[in-house]
C-alpha cells in the first residue's frame, strides 16, 4: 500500500514539470509596479461581478434599484428565507439536482473514461488506432448540436423529462478518454502491469488496484473537467426537461429571471439564488486548485 | 516497484497455476480484455454521439408532407427531401444574419480573450510581477461560474438602474449613454460575458505550458543581454505556440455554439431576437416551429463548419500528442 502511495506522490512533480524550474526564493528580484498593476486590474475585473452579487444579495427588492450599487444592506438572511420559501424549497431541490447531474454524473463519467483510457494506453490489440481515432473525433463534435437529436431519440423510448435524460448523455466524454489515455501512458509503467500479470493478477484487478491509484491526480482533473462541463451545459437540460422539479440550478434560475420581467420582486430571489449557487463551486475550485495547476498541464502541454 | 505487486498478490503465485501456462491461457482471453474495458465507453459513444449524428443526418434529408386537411393521425408522412432543407437554411436571411452576428461576436471575443490570457500568463511567468497567486486565482475564478449565472450577473450590471457603470457615467456628466444592451452594443455585452468566463481558463492553459519550459533557456538569453520583454515575445510565445493553437481552436468552437448567454439575457432586453445565434435558430426551428427537419439540416451545417475549422488545427495538434507510449 505504502509503496503505491509513494509512487503516486513522486509522480506529481514529474507531471507538472515544475521542479527545479523556480530558483530559490532568496534570489528574488524587485517587484515591477507596471506588470503587477496590470495583473491586479485583471483580477479586479474578474472579481467585480462576484463582489456585486455578494452585495446585491443583501438588498431587498426596492433597495436593489434605489441604493448605490456597491452599498451593502442587511437583508441577506431574509432573502435566503424568501428563496427557501419559494414553492416549498424548489430552489434547494435544484441544488440537489445539480449535485446529482454534475457530481454523480462526473464520477461515473470519470470512471468510464479511466477504463477506456487505460485500455487504450496499456494494451496492444487490433483496431486500437481506429477506435481511438473515432473517439477522438467525438472531442470535436459540439455537444450542443447533439442535444436535439438526443432529445428526439430519448423521446422515442419515453425517457425525456426524467433524470436519466440529463444524466445519461453526459456520461460519455471523449475528451476525458483522451486525457485518461495520456495519464495512463505517462503514469502507469508497463513493467508493473506486466509483472502483476505474471503474478497472476486479473486484468480488472490490475486496473482497479494499480492503474486507478497511479492515475489518481489525473483522474481528479478529468472529474473537474466533466463536472464543469455538465454544470455548464445549459442547452441539454433546457431541452430535455419540462418538469421544473427536475431542473438543475442553471435552468431554474434562468426561468426565474424570465418571470422577473413581469414581477421585479423575483429579481432579489434570482440574485440570492445566483450567489448561493456559486459559493460551493468556488469553494470546490479553491480546494482543488492544485489539480488545475498540475494536471491540466499534463493534458494541455502534450496536446 | 515490484514490491507493490508482491504485497498484493501475496508473494508467490499458487502452485497449481504455472506462470507460463497462466499467461498462455490469458493471452487467448486477453484479446478480449481491452474490448471489455472499452465497452462502456463505446456503447455510450454509439448511443449518445454516433446515433444522434446519423439520426440528424437522416432527418436533414427528409420533410413532412401533410395530406388532405392534415387531420387525423396518419395524415402526416415523411418523405425524402434531398437537399431542400439545406438550401432553405443556407438561403434563409435570418440564419445568415445569425451567422454574421456570431462572426462579429467571435472576432471581438477570441482575439481579446486570447490576447489577455496570454498577457496574464506571461505576467504570471515573469520574474518581477507581484501578487501572483492572488492574480492567478482571481482571474481563474470565473471559470467556476456557469454561463447562465455569469450572464445573469452581467445582465444586472448592464441594467441602468442597477449598474455601477451608469453611476460612473453620471459622475462624468454623460447623460445620454445608450443602454449597454441596446442593439448596437449587445454583441459587445455578450462578448464581455464570454471574455469574463474564458480568459482565466485560457490563461491557466498557457501558464502551465510556460512553466514546462526549462529555465536555462531564459538564463542564456539574459546573459546575451535580452530584456524580459524580448524574452517573453521572442522565446516564450513561440515555445508555447501549441498551447496557443489549442486554446484558439477550443475558443472558436465555443464561439460558434453560443447559446446560454443570449438566451439568459433575453428577458432583460428587446434587442435579442429568438434567432440571435445559429444555435438559437436551431432551437426555434425544432421546438417553437416543430420543424425538426430544418433544425437537423441547420445542425449539420453548423457541425460541418466546426469540423472545417477544427480539421486544420487537429492535424497540427495530433502530431505532437502520442509519441511516448507503446
Amino acid at each position: 500500500m505504502t509503496v503505491t502511495t509513494e509512487t503516486r506522490a513522486a509522480l506529481v512533480p514529474e507531471l507538472s514539470g515544475t521542479t527545479g524550474r523556480r530558483a530559490p526564493k532568496d534570489t528574488r528580484v524587485p517587484v515591477a509596479v507596471g506588470s503587477t498593476a496590470v495583473l491586479l486590474l485583471g483580477a479586479l475585473y474578474c472579481l467585480l461581478p462576484v463582489a456585486w452579487v455578494l452585495i446585491a444579495s443583501t438588498k431587498d427588492a426596492s433597495e436593489l434599484f434605489s441604493t448605490f450599487t456597491f452599498a451593502p444592506s442587511t437583508h441577506l438572511w431574509e432573502n435566503i428565507v424568501d428563496l427557501t420559501a419559494y414553492r416549498d424549497g424548489l430552489y434547494w431541490r435544484w441544488m440537489a439536482n445539480t449535485a446529482l447531474y454534475a457530481g454523480v454524473g462526473a464520477i461515473i463519467s470519470t470512471y468510464i473514461s479511466a477504463l477506456s483510457g487505460f485500455a487504450l494506453a496499456k494494451y496492444v490489440f487490433p483496431g486500437k488506432a481506429t477506435v481511438f481515432r473515432i473517439l477522438l473525433m467525438g472531442v470535436l463534435v459540439p455537444g450542443v448540436i447533439l442535444a436535439i437529436p438526443q432529445y428526439l431519440l430519448l423521446a422515442q423510448v419515453g425517457l425525456t423529462n426524467t433524470y436519466w435524460s440529463v444524466l445519461l448523455p453526459q456520461l460519455i466524454s471523449p475528451y476525458g478518454i483522451y486525457l485518461a489515455r495520456i495519464y495512463a501512458a505517462a503514469a502507469v509503467p508497463t513493467e508493473i502491469v506486466e509483472s502483476a500479470r505474471t503474478e497472476g493478477a486479473r486484468e480488472l484487478f490490475i486496473f482497479h488496484r494499480i492503474g486507478l491509484p497511479m492515475m489518481g491526480p489525473g483522474l481528479v482533473t478529468i472529474f473537474l473537467f466533466q463536472f464543469v462541463a455538465v454544470w455548464n451545459n445549459f442547452m441539454l437540460p433546457y431541452i430535455m426537461l419540462g418538469d421544473d422539479r427536475l431542473f438543475p440550478i442553471t435552468v431554474g434560475l434562468s426561468g426565474l429571471l424570465n418571470q422577473g420581467a413581469s414581477l421585479p420582486s423575483m429579481y432579489t430571489l434570482v440574485i440570492t439564488g445566483a450567489l448561493l449557487s456559486i459559493v460551493p463551486l468556488i469553494a470546490l475550485f479553491l480546494v482543488l486548485q492544485r489539480y488545475w495547476r498540475v494536471d491540466l498541464a499534463a493534458g494541455a502541454v502534450k496536446a | 516497484m515490484t514490491a507493490t505487486v508482491d504485497d498484493r498478490s501475496g508473494g508467490t503465485p499458487p502452485p497449481t497455476r504455472h506462470p507460463r501456462a497462466a499467461r498462455a491461457r490469458r493471452s487467448r482471453k486477453g484479446a478480449l480484455t481491452p474490448w471489455m474495458m472499452l465497452a462502456p465507453g463505446i456503447v455510450l459513444f454509439a448511443v449518445f454521439m454516433a446515433a444522434p449524428i446519423f439520426y440528424t443526418l437522416a432527418l436533414s434529408f427528409q420533410k413532412e408532407q401533410v395530406k388532405g386537411l392534415g387531420l387525423g393521425g396518419d395524415s402526416r408522412t415523411r418523405e425524402f427531401a434531398g437537399l431542400e432543407n439545406y438550401v432553405a437554411t443556407l438561403t434563409d436571411p435570418e440564419f445568415l444574419a445569425s451567422v454574421g452576428r456570431v462572426l462579429v461576436y467571435g472576432l471581438i471575443l477570441v482575439p481579446t480573450m486570447l490576447g489577455l490570457a496570454l498577457l496574464f500568463a506571461l505576467l504570471l511567468d515573469a520574474r518581477r510581477t507581484g501578487a501572483k497567486s492572488f492574480g492567478r486565482v482571481s482571474i481563474f475564478l470565473p471559470y467556476a461560474v456557469p454561463a447562465v449565472i455569469s450572464s445573469l450577473l452581467w445582465g444586472f450590471l448592464y441594467l441602468p438602474a442597477v449598474s455601477p457603470f451608469y453611476w460612473i457615467f453620471e459622475q462624468l456628466g454623460w447623460d445620454d449613454v445608450p443602454s449597454l444592451l441596446s442593439p448596437g452594443l449587445v454583441t459587445f455585452a455578450i462578448a464581455n460575458i464570454g471574455l469574463w468566463g474564458g480568459v482565466g481558463f485560457n490563461m491557466i492553459v498557457m501558464y502551465t505550458s510556460l512553466k514546462a519550459v526549462p529555465s536555462d533557456i531564459y538564463e542564456a538569453a539574459r546573459i546575451d543581454g535580452a530584456s524580459e520583454r524580448q524574452i517573453a515575445l521572442r522565446i516564450k510565445v513561440p515555445i508555447i505556440m501549441p498551447a496557443l493553437i489549442m486554446t484558439a481552436l477550443f475558443s472558436m468552437i465555443a464561439t460558434l455554439q453560443v447559446f446560454a448567454e443570449p438566451t439568459t439575457l433575453r428577458p432583460l432586453t428587446n434587442s435579442l431576437s429568438t434567432t440571435w445565434s445559429p444555435l438559437m435558430f436551431v432551437y426555434r426551428d425544432a421546438f417553437t416551429r416543430d420543424d425538426v427537419y430544418s433544425a437537423a439540416a441547420t445542425s449539420i451545417v453548423i457541425a460541418l463548419a466546426t469540423f472545417a475549422i477544427s480539421f486544420f488545427f487537429l492535424r497540427v495538434v495530433q502530431r505532437r500528442a502520442f509519441g511516448q507510449e507503446d
